[in-house]
């Protein structure tokens, strides 16, 4: 009862890194209410392969289901998973990844369980409520945090009535760590024909087809992002130029992607990728706010635009007021000849 | 045979385009500002399902939504491009739904509708990029849902082949139907409206939006096809306590402008002189390397 619970994805049998993010989180906050963190994990022949992937982030108790059909992940077998397990544990909290399955899987179990949910959190805590219309005073719920009406605001939602509190978060958003305390690490393989019916194995996937990532922008130490001021997809293009030069990865705004100057899976802000590089350099960007809110906390962050009053030069650490097709050129120039 | 379509259509604010005046002075959204639109997701949807009618002749496509009158307009852009009707689910009691009482209504009013074989909808919404309503519509009504939708492969013998995009890949899936399936922005982007079909249904209005002593009047009389279908709560035998405000259990505590920790910039020009100058500092900092 009134656990905090973790649903970690995989692939194959390797644990999404965005779980492990969230399982470091789900720790904190049943640390915070003196309660256990659980996690789910479903798939094919994982048994004996995933424990060793989610106990070590303070996991007091896995729920591991093993069985044929699990894997890839269809939606109606892992929706019957957790709807039956938390009618028997009722939990208080739970989390997922704001990925394709974790957006598949939330909104179908809180709506078959009546509960909230809020997209794309990017900020998870706990306190206390007060409502105006029931003058009801509520304590220790989550705060869901997260930007809305297209990053322009933020808004801290509560379900304050249902149970689970569910909550998805994007992968990068949260800092996954090794728990150093004491946690149970108990592991059970609860029988899966008793919690999932026959009938929900109905979509077939014929295919399943999954590339390695084609870049690192989550990680890299150095980001060049390209926004509507890069005039088009061969202007965008400049920047995979310069992020050679750095060995820097390439990253855009929304406003980028939405031209079609490039692809999606490279976008950075609250709808795409957060990154902490050590260098980020924004190249034509006028710096909505969904856009900062996924790279505010780069180490240096350095604005290039030609209009000396976008938004996104109020963060910039260096603000170099001039067109892109004239400055990237340059800065690809001095550093070759600077950095030997 | 034909498919029985539905698409779930929303109209937002264009949250793409925001512009300085997009905010009032207390942080609230100035919606005035904002020029409404057809969610762009919902557009692929749209597309998908024009071409499972060309595929499946006899089929028809209604246009779901939901909104205050003058979201009429998302049922008059379907009808542009080739859909055959629409419902404007429009009453105060819908007002301030979160995404588990939306998909009540959407689910109960195609409960209403009856007989569906596919209901398709936009990824997600502009306004909030939740992503939930497509999947929640699918468990209120007991259906099928694959989500991410890139293509529909074809239909033969009640069963969709969709290819759908996954996080890093792709995915090919059979599911019988009736489905709900969520369309990617990714996807076939939507064929333009038909001038013909403009002409045709340019008055076509839900009855709320019509002016009072409307001056065509006669012409609804005329043709009744330019009568969109208008649906409050009752219409649909839907529960109040489960629409709206009343309806969801995610309540929002506060609201705040985002205000970002200005930083003291140093500022350069694009001379020669300043990139250097700046290459070399950040080099000799170790900060690129």
């Amino acid at each position: 009862m009134d656990n905090v619970f973790v649903y970690c994805e995989i692939e194959g049998t390797v644990v999404a890194e965005v779980s492990q993010e969230l399982l470091t989180k789900g720790r904190k906050l049943a640390d915070q209410l003196g309660v256990e963190l659980h996690a789910i994990v479903a798939g094919t022949g994982i048994r004996s392969k995933v424990e060793e992937q989610i106990l070590p982030y303070g996991v007091d108790k896995l729920f591991v289901f093993d069985a044929d059909g699990l894997f890839p992940y269809t939606s109606a077998p892992h929706t019957d998973i957790l709807e039956n397990l938390f009618k028997e544990e009722k939990p208080q909290i739970c989390l997922m990844g704001a990925t394709v399955i974790g957006r598949d899987l939330g909104p179908r179990v809180s709506s078959s369980l009546t509960s909230g949910l809020t997209a794309d959190c990017t900020q998870l805590e706990i306190g206390p409520y007060d409502d105006p219309k029931t003058k009801t005073h509520y304590d220790n719920l989550l705060y869901q945090i997260r930007p809305a009406f297209g990053g322009n605001i933020v808004a801290t939602i509560v379900n304050p009535e249902h149970r689970p509190q569910m909550a998805t978060v994007r992968s990068g958003v949260m800092k996954k760590a090794l728990y150093e305390g004491k946690a149970k690490g108990e592991v059970v393989y609860p029988d899966v024909k008793k919690y999932v019916s026959p009938e929900a194995f109905v979509v077939r996937v014929l295919d399943h087809h999954v590339e390695a990532a084609k870049h690192n922008l989550k990680g890299a130490a150095i980001v060049v992002s390209g926004g509507y001021g890069m005039g088009s997809k061969e202007g965008f293009n400049m920047l995979f130029d310069l992020a050679k030069v750095l060995h820097a990865e390439v990253g855009a705004s929304r406003a980028a992607v939405d031209a079609g100057f490039c692809d999606a899976d490279r976008q950075v802000g609250q709808t795409g990728v957060t990154v902490h590089p050590k260098v980020y350099i924004a190249c034509g960007i006028s710096g909505q706010i969904q856009h900062i809110a996924g790279m505010q906390d780069s180490g240096i962050i350095i604005s290039i635009n030609s209009d000396p009053d976008a938004p996104i030069n109020k963060i910039a650490d260096y603000v170099i007021v001039g067109t892109v097709e004239e400055v990237i050129p340059k800065l690809i120039k001095y550093y070759k000849k600077n950095s030997k | 045979m034909g498919l029985k379509i539905i698409v779930m259509a929303k109209q937002v604010p264009d949250t793409r385009n925001v512009g300085k005046d997009a905010m009032t002075a207390e942080g609230t959204v100035n919606r005035a500002a904002l020029p409404a639109i057809f969610n762009p997701d919902d557009l692929n949807a749209l597309e998908q399902a024009l071409r499972l009618k060309e595929q499946h002749p006899g089929s028809t496509i209604g246009v779901l939504t939901m909104g205050p009158p003058r979201a009429g307009e998302i049922i008059r852009q379907g009808l542009y491009r080739g859909t055959d009707t629409g419902w404007l689910l429009t009453d105060r009691l819908f007002a301030g739904a979160d995404t588990l009482a939306t998909s009540y209504a959407l689910a109960t009013a195609i409960k209403k509708i009856g007989d569906v074989d596919v209901v398709l909808g936009g990824r997600q919404a502009i306004d909030g990029d939740t992503a939930q309503v497509g999947p929640q519509v699918a468990q209120k009504l007991g259906l099928n849902q694959v989500t991410y939708v890139e293509e529909i492969l074809g239909i033969e013998n009640g069963v969709a082949r969709v290819r759908r995009r996954i996080d890093g890949g792709q995915e090919t899936v059979e599911v019988p139907l009736p489905v709900v399936l969520t369309v990617n922005g990714s996807a076939a982007p939507c064929r333009p409206q038909n001038a013909k079909l403009v002409m045709k249904y340019k008055y076509a209005t839900c009855p709320m939006e019509r002016p009072e002593n409307d001056p065509r009047a006669d012409l609804y009389e005329q043709r009744p096809y330019l009568t969109l279908n208008q649906w409050s709560v009752a219409d649909v035998d839907g529960d109040p306590s489960q629409c709206g405000l009343a309806g969801s259990p995610t309540k929002v505590k506060t609201v705040q402008n985002i205000v970002f920790q200005a930083k003291e910039s140093k500022t350069l020009t694009a001379s020669d002189a300043d990139v250097e100058g700046l290459i070399k500092e950040l080099l000799d900092e170790k900060i690129i390397g």
